[in-house]
């Protein structure tokens, strides 16, 4: 269960393209330990949002507050961007021994560790391009998990993979998030989010239309915008 | 393969052959059986210390040069941008034959002016002047190999924690080797053959021999093909070296 702790607070975050004004006043708290689904129709501001908590896009008002300034924030993309030229493993020793200044034989103990939670240690030695989406996807997982983050975000993690391979990236995310790990995951996948959710972020046009709990979020929500998101994407 | 075949077959037969015939083809001007036909080919053979020399000094200055130039050019403000930009754009459209005019007879009217006797090698003039009028395509060949690694790469490091430095080093850099070095390579050929115009500020390479020795001997059709033929075995032989350089990157590629 969450704790009451915050992990994350945005307040009034404006975010614009040149002339498209991408966030509008956005205010989320996000509290440690807790599961945060984004959803919402393409364009609506889900992935920048999440993009502005990582720092990889630059916000031009408002405030992110990482509760803990050592937060560090993992983030699982949706073309996976693994490194190409190095091993499964290299790509996941490369943070820790560079950034966290282990040793090899630290980095890859605990490489393996992850490798095995993601249930692919055989592809160690492995160049990414030899793996399937799903594999790729996992060991994507196993690389921000090595660097230990308090905070891990999802960008439509199982987007670009062929639907058979969806459902073992989901099974593993559905493990961390029984851990207690933070995760904030924008993401299509209503069946994962019924399952995992604390709570439901619903994004239109660069503004947040409504949160809730999933049982209200899928029962009755309450905006007309969400509905219509709603009957839209479950109705097949 | 056929090209070099044909050349092969050629040569023998223009020596041999042609020989004999008076009025258009005059081979013992380099007919190595008579001693003054090989001291000419002699003379026109020791050139290629020079030119070889030449190229790959300026060929390794141009990309340290090309290196300097790039680095600001992959810069987010545009201002850092700006004198690479400048840099490249200019130098990219000055033709080697003018600067090289304005280096060697130019520049050191402008030393003269500031007191400073000096003048300018035509060794170092040559090397300095290709170096700098290629430097602007090296760079150009490093933005590209840089910028086609796909942004994600450079937001993945990010996310686990490299900095700038690191994420050069250890994510774009070794991905972008393999899309810079065989374009680098090839750019190698084309300075050999603008060497050619260190010729006219007397620096004694493969052009500048072939061109005395038919002021003295009065015979250009024969000097003129052996040069020709000196530059098309020193590019066939680069050549080679830059296929091989793209076969093993492939076989790098799929391992």
């Amino acid at each position: 269960m969450p704790s009451e702790q915050h992990a994350i607070e945005i307040t009034n975050l404006n975010k614009w393209f040149d002339d498209f004004h991408a966030l509008k006043d956005i205010n989320l708290t996000i509290n440690q330990g807790e599961r945060v689904v984004v959803c919402g129709p393409s364009g609506s501001g889900k992935s920048t949002l999440i993009r502005c908590i990582n720092d990889l896009e630059t916000h031009q008002s408002g405030k992110i507050t990482l509760t803990d300034t050592q937060t560090n924030i993992g983030m699982v993309f949706q073309q996976f961007n693994l490194f190409p030229h190095l091993t499964v493993m290299q790509n996941l020793t490369l943070g820790p021994m560079k950034a966290l200044g282990m040793s090899k034989a630290d980095a890859e103990a605990r490489a393996m560790k992850f490798l095995e939670r993601v249930r692919i240690p055989e592809q160690a030695d492995k160049k990414p391009r030899h793996l399937s989406g799903g594999q790729q996807q996992r060991v994507a997982i196993a690389r921000s998990l090595c660097m230990s983050p308090e905070v891990l975000l999802f960008d439509e993690p199982t987007s670009a993979l062929d639907p058979e391979m969806i459902a073992e990236v989901l099974d593993v995310m559905t493990d961390l998030a029984g851990d207690g790990m933070t995760m904030i995951v924008v993401t299509h996948e209503m069946g994962f989010a019924r399952k995992v959710a604390d709570r439901m972020v619903f994004m239109d046009a660069g503004e947040i239309i409504e949160t809730g709990s999933p049982k209200e979020f899928f029962s009755k929500p309450k905006s007309k915008r969400c509905k219509l998101f709603l009957e839209q994407i479950l109705q097949h | 393969m056929r090209l070099k075949n044909l050349c092969f077959l050629a040569l023998p037969l223009l020596i041999t052959g042609c020989a004999s015939t008076s009025g258009t083809w005059g081979w013992y001007v380099i007919n190595p059986n008579t001693p003054s036909g090989l001291a000419n080919i002699k003379f026109l053979l020791n050139g290629f210390g020079a030119t070889i020399t030449l190229s790959i000094i300026a060929a390794l200055l141009s990309m340290t040069i090309g290196m300097f130039v790039a680095l600001p050019s992959i810069s987010q403000n545009r201002w850092v941008r700006l004198p690479s930009r400048i840099y490249v754009e200019v130098i990219r459209a000055i033709p080697l034959l003018p600067m090289l005019f304005w280096v060697f007879y130019g520049l050191p009217v402008i030393f003269k002016s500031m007191g400073l006797n000096i003048s300018i090698d035509p060794f170092w003039g040559a090397i300095i002047t290709l170096a700098i009028s290629d430097s602007a395509f090296t760079a150009e060949i490093y933005r590209s190999g840089i910028q086609s690694v796909s942004k994600g790469q450079t937001e993945a490091a990010k996310t686990v924690g490299l900095n700038y430095t690191q994420t050069m080093r250890y994510v774009i850099l070794p991905q972008a080797i393999r899309r810079i070095l065989p374009p680098l390579a090839n750019q190698f050929i084309y300075i050999v053959k603008m060497s050619a115009f260190a010729s006219v500020i007397g620096m004694q390479e493969l052009t500048r021999r072939a061109n005395e020795l038919v002021v003295t001997e009065y015979r250009p059709l024969e000097i003129y093909s052996l040069l020709i033929l000196e530059y098309l075995v020193l590019v066939l032989i680069i050549s080679f070296g830059v296929r091989w350089l793209e076969r093993k990157m492939d076989a790098d590629e799929s391992k």
